[in-house]
């Protein structure tokens, strides 16, 4: 049976949060740093989920919008002495006002050619923020100091460079973007974006206009990765070209491929698994990325549709 | 008033006229079958109708409006509603999803109350296909298939509800079910649909209309078809010879 009662869903869900919560009290130093960026990018995996998982749109340009949120914010606070919260809102708006124009114009493909067309207005942001390296530090980037990274709440002040506190934002931006993301593919809209990826043209025989609904996709999608990127910026600190670059379109589908398209946590665990076999492979030997490869070969053969996916198919049918 | 006109309505494929110049009305509450042979254009007759593809010329009306230009997913919401003659139920979504999709369009348009979850389960109780709920559609006999399909039109809340080929390669016994939920459905709605399986269509239809190579060959009771000589050098076959 596919069904699963609501309760034991968002049980699952919200202990994953508290498991995360305790983690910060426990793990050393070095892994709550890893941990907490593990958590902002996993968000920048989740919005792009949203658009390749639940409505099957490949796109290659999400690291324009992960870096319109990173700049957004980052040169918020640089350039303009905006405040950390007035930063990160502005960043968010710059994704999502980004995905809305990028997704009239792209929306007009499908298929490959929706992968290309993303592919090229991500490389036109990308030379945009070289040719403007007047404002934004082109390759070299920027560095955002502590003191703007400080939040004033009445009296007291939450230092965003204390690792405690970055851990503690990193998670509450992860849980909100865990929960909206839960709801809104248990939603009728979530259902009628399945229907679109399973098969468009049906879709429109039952009254759905099929281009709306990606368009609002593609913006909610847009916005949650320009939040990853907004929260990466206020975080730790850095704002640089390198996270426009392709590698930064191929990362979050690499991560949602190993997670599992289309499963809430799948990002996250992607992610998570990811930055650790890099990471405990690179203190062996330089050759770390033959063995990240060898790694990916073998999740491949034996979880073809991702860890939790390949889960979900054999074990747990109910896992949103 | 006719529920449905249509007006010098074509559609060339090249040169191909595989719908040409057609006049066609379509009374409130009647079912209407539409017959003739293969590549006689009534695929793409009713392709029109639904919006799926767009006239090369003519007019569509609908309930007074005018709906040539109108998007298909429009006129799903004004009532038009299309089963496919190739099932293509969300092989991958069980039975309960394929319907609740478009039960939940009928209560976002404000054309029906309550529960996503009673709508659905009250369309797969008159299809015979609740105790499936939690089936993948893909993993359904076809003949179940064909009828989850029907179950989707239905949920559609339809006013017209256009049936391609429904019966299609289904068993007879599920076709004599068939009959009594098409008859079940026209108290509510009107019903168009192509037939190739003569009794049904002599059992079910108020009206035939006969289309060969994209135009109206013949168009009466079921009684005046069979009777009608060029009809059956056309299509019913040399039973006069």
């Amino acid at each position: 049976m596919k069904d699963a009662s609501p309760a034991k869903i968002y049980a699952l869900h919200i202990g994953v949060i508290a498991l995360l919560f305790a983690l910060n009290f426990v793990l050393p130093d070095y892994h709550q740093g890893l941990f907490a960026r593990i958590m902002a990018l996993a968000v920048f995996a989740m919005g792009y989920n949203l658009l390749f998982g639940y409505v099957g749109l490949l796109s290659l340009g999400h690291a324009m919008f992960f870096s319109a949120g990173l700049y957004g914010a980052g040169l918020a606070v640089y350039q303009l002495g905006w405040g950390v919260p007035e930063a990160f809102v502005a960043g968010v708006a710059c994704g999502a006002l980004l995905a809305l124009v990028i997704g009239l114009l792209a929306l007009r493909t499908s298929g490959v050619a929706f992968m290309i067309v993303t592919m090229m207005f991500a490389q036109v942001f990308y030379l945009l923020i070289l040719y403007f390296a007047a404002w934004t530090g082109g390759d070299q980037g920027l560095v955002i100091q502590q003191p703007s990274r400080i939040i004033a709440i009445g009296g007291a002040s939450l230092d965003l460079t204390n690792p405690t506190v970055r851990y503690m934002s990193a998670l509450a931006l992860f849980s909100v973007v865990l929960l909206i993301t839960l709801v809104l593919v248990r939603s009728r809209f979530g259902r009628v974006l399945v229907a679109i990826r399973e098969n468009e043209e049906r879709t429109k025989m039952l009254g759905y206009d099929t281009v709306a609904n990606k368009l609002v996709a593609v913006v909610a999608s847009g916005a949650i990765c320009a939040a990853s990127g907004a929260a990466y910026a206020l975080l730790f600190g850095y704002i640089g070209s390198s996270f426009a670059s392709v590698q930064y379109s191929i990362l979050p589908l690499l991560w949602v491929l190993l997670g599992g398209a289309a499963t809430i946590l799948g990002p996250l665990i992607g992610t998570l698994f990811m930055y650790y076999v890099t990471d405990i492979t690179s203190g062996f030997t330089s050759a770390y990325l033959l063995i990240v490869g060898v790694a990916l070969i073998l999740l491949v053969l034996f979880f073809p549709k991702g860890v939790l996916g390949s889960v979900r198919q054999r074990w747990l049918g109910w896992l949103p | 008033m006719p529920l449905l006109t249509t007006k010098g309505l074509s559609r060339r494929f090249g040169g191909l006229r595989a719908v040409d110049g057609v006049d066609f009305a379509l009374m409130p509450g009647e079912i209407r079958a539409i017959i003739g042979p293969n590549g006689a254009g009534k695929t793409t007759f009713v392709s029109l109708l639904s919006g799926r593809i767009r006239p090369s010329s003519g007019m569509i009306v609908f309930d007074g409006a005018d709906i040539t230009t109108m998007p298909a997913y429009k006129r799903v919401r004004l009532g038009v509603a299309y089963t496919f003659q190739i099932t293509s139920v969300f092989a991958n979504l069980t039975a309960y999803d394929n319907v609740a999709l478009p039960v939940q369009r009928t209560l976002t348009d404000g054309r029906s109350k309550g529960q996503v979850r009673s709508g659905v389960m009250a369309a797969l109780e008159r299809t015979g296909l609740a105790d499936r709920a939690g089936t993948p559609a893909g993993q359904l006999s076809y003949g179940h298939q064909r009828l989850l399909e029907v179950a989707m039109g239905l949920a559609l809340r339809p006013r017209l509800l256009i049936l391609d080929e429904p019966t299609q390669g289904l068993a007879d016994s599920e076709i004599d079910n068939f009959v009594l939920l098409v008859r079940e459905i026209a108290k509510h709605a009107t019903v168009l649909l192509i037939e190739h399986n003569m009794p049904v269509v002599m059992q079910l239809a108020d009206r035939i209309t006969v289309f060969n190579s994209g135009k109206i060959l013949a168009e009466g009771t079921p009684e005046q078809i069979r009777a009608n000589a060029e009809v059956q050098d056309a299509y019913l076959g040399a039973t006069h010879g």
